[in-house]
């Protein structure tokens, strides 16, 4: 009698257990980027172009799983962009990060403006 | 099947004890100053490395941003901000570091910059095996204050789930492979990959959840 009680609370319990953290959904679509971001560090393997690349494919997947890309994603990828030259696509990336993100206001603001300074 | 029901309740009164003995013997964390600030956005630093690896401080800070963004903070980007840092003459960890976090809050206006040191990168060649070690402790200071709101330290070792019941040749052998394993794929980079989530998800002792996070000001009900 008693025993059959506790097997399945103790059975339960253990899938608590082991099941507890891993099931939490995250709330960011990470896809790669942590990887992007290490290659870009290091400086050596896949050129810009390519990591650009890699960071539209995480958009997408992202888009795909209804959820959106982590903070700094899209300050990372217009960083990219400027250094690819393309100074219009990295601005729309900034102004994205600053509206998805308003505690980034400060410091999309100083890219910004050193965006324009480095134009004249 | 009697036997089996035994043991089963055996293993889950241990498992219980040491869960419940596991929580009561440590003093809970003061988390008062951390409450007052209230930070919403950390700035990570490059982490000044200790070990030999010259691939440590970016292998580490390329694995910070998921931990703090999934503890509910907004995590500035790690690659561009050294890149600032760079473009400022500012290359070293060290120097960085040594920024006063006016100036820091002035570039960024962030609420917290997180101070990262790695104390142990790396695979260490014994006789009979070799383990990858990444160890490090951090510190998360309110930059508008100079405070420091938290502190900890975490480590990981790819060898914390084997065990060697393996007669002596066999372990020679596996001491062999490892090593070769070990360097081919970059254990290290895998192992900190571990030691950051330990060291920076939200948890006992960890950071709070920030307020990105659905547990923001739960802390509590997880007994903190």
């Amino acid at each position: 009698m008693m025993t059959r009680k506790f097997l399945p609370a103790s059975l339960l319990a253990c899938a608590l257990l082991a099941s507890g953290c891993a099931s939490k959904p995250t709330l960011y679509y990470w896809g790669d980027y942590q990887p992007q971001v290490y290659e870009y560090l290091k400086g050596q393997g896949k050129s810009h172009a390519e990591q650009i690349l890699a960071l539209e494919k995480i958009i997408q997947q992202a888009r795909a799983a209804n959820k959106s890309v982590p903070p700094g994603f899209h300050a990372h990828l217009a960083m990219l962009q400027i250094s690819e030259g393309k100074p219009e696509l990295a601005r729309q990336e900034l102004e994205t990060e600053k509206a998805l993100f308003p505690e980034s206001a400060a410091f999309m603001d100083f890219m910004l403006a050193k965006m324009s300074g480095e134009k004249k | 099947m009697s036997q089996s029901i035994r043991l089963f309740k055996l293993a889950a009164v241990l498992l219980l004890a040491t869960f419940v003995t596991g929580c009561a013997t440590q003093k809970p964390y003061d988390y008062s100053a951390f409450k007052r600030s209230n930070p919403k956005s950390i700035l990570v630093l490059p982490p000044v490395n200790k070990s030999p690896d010259i691939k440590a401080s970016y292998s580490f800070l390329s694995y910070t941003s998921y931990p703090l963004a999934e503890s509910g903070y907004y995590v500035f980007p790690v690659a561009v901000v050294d890149e600032v840092f760079r473009q400022n003459g500012l290359n070293a960890p060290e120097e960085i570091h040594a920024v006063v976090p006016a100036k820091l809050r002035e570039i960024f206006g962030a609420d917290t910059a997180l101070y990262i040191e790695i104390t142990q990168y790396g695979t260490r060649y014994m006789v009979l095996s070799s383990d990858t070690i990444v160890a490090a402790n951090a510190k998360l200071v309110d930059l508008k204050t100079g405070e420091t709101l938290w502190s900890g330290a975490a480590s990981a070792s790819n060898n914390e789930n084997q065990n060697n019941n393996n007669g002596l040749i066999g372990m020679l052998v596996k001491a062999a492979i490892d090593q070769i394993v070990n360097t081919l794929t970059e254990q290290g980079h895998v192992v900190a990959g571990i030691t950051s989530q330990r060291l920076l998800l939200a948890r006992p002792y960890g950071v709070l959840y920030g307020p990105r996070s659905p547990y923001y000001g739960k802390d509590e009900a997880a007994g903190r």
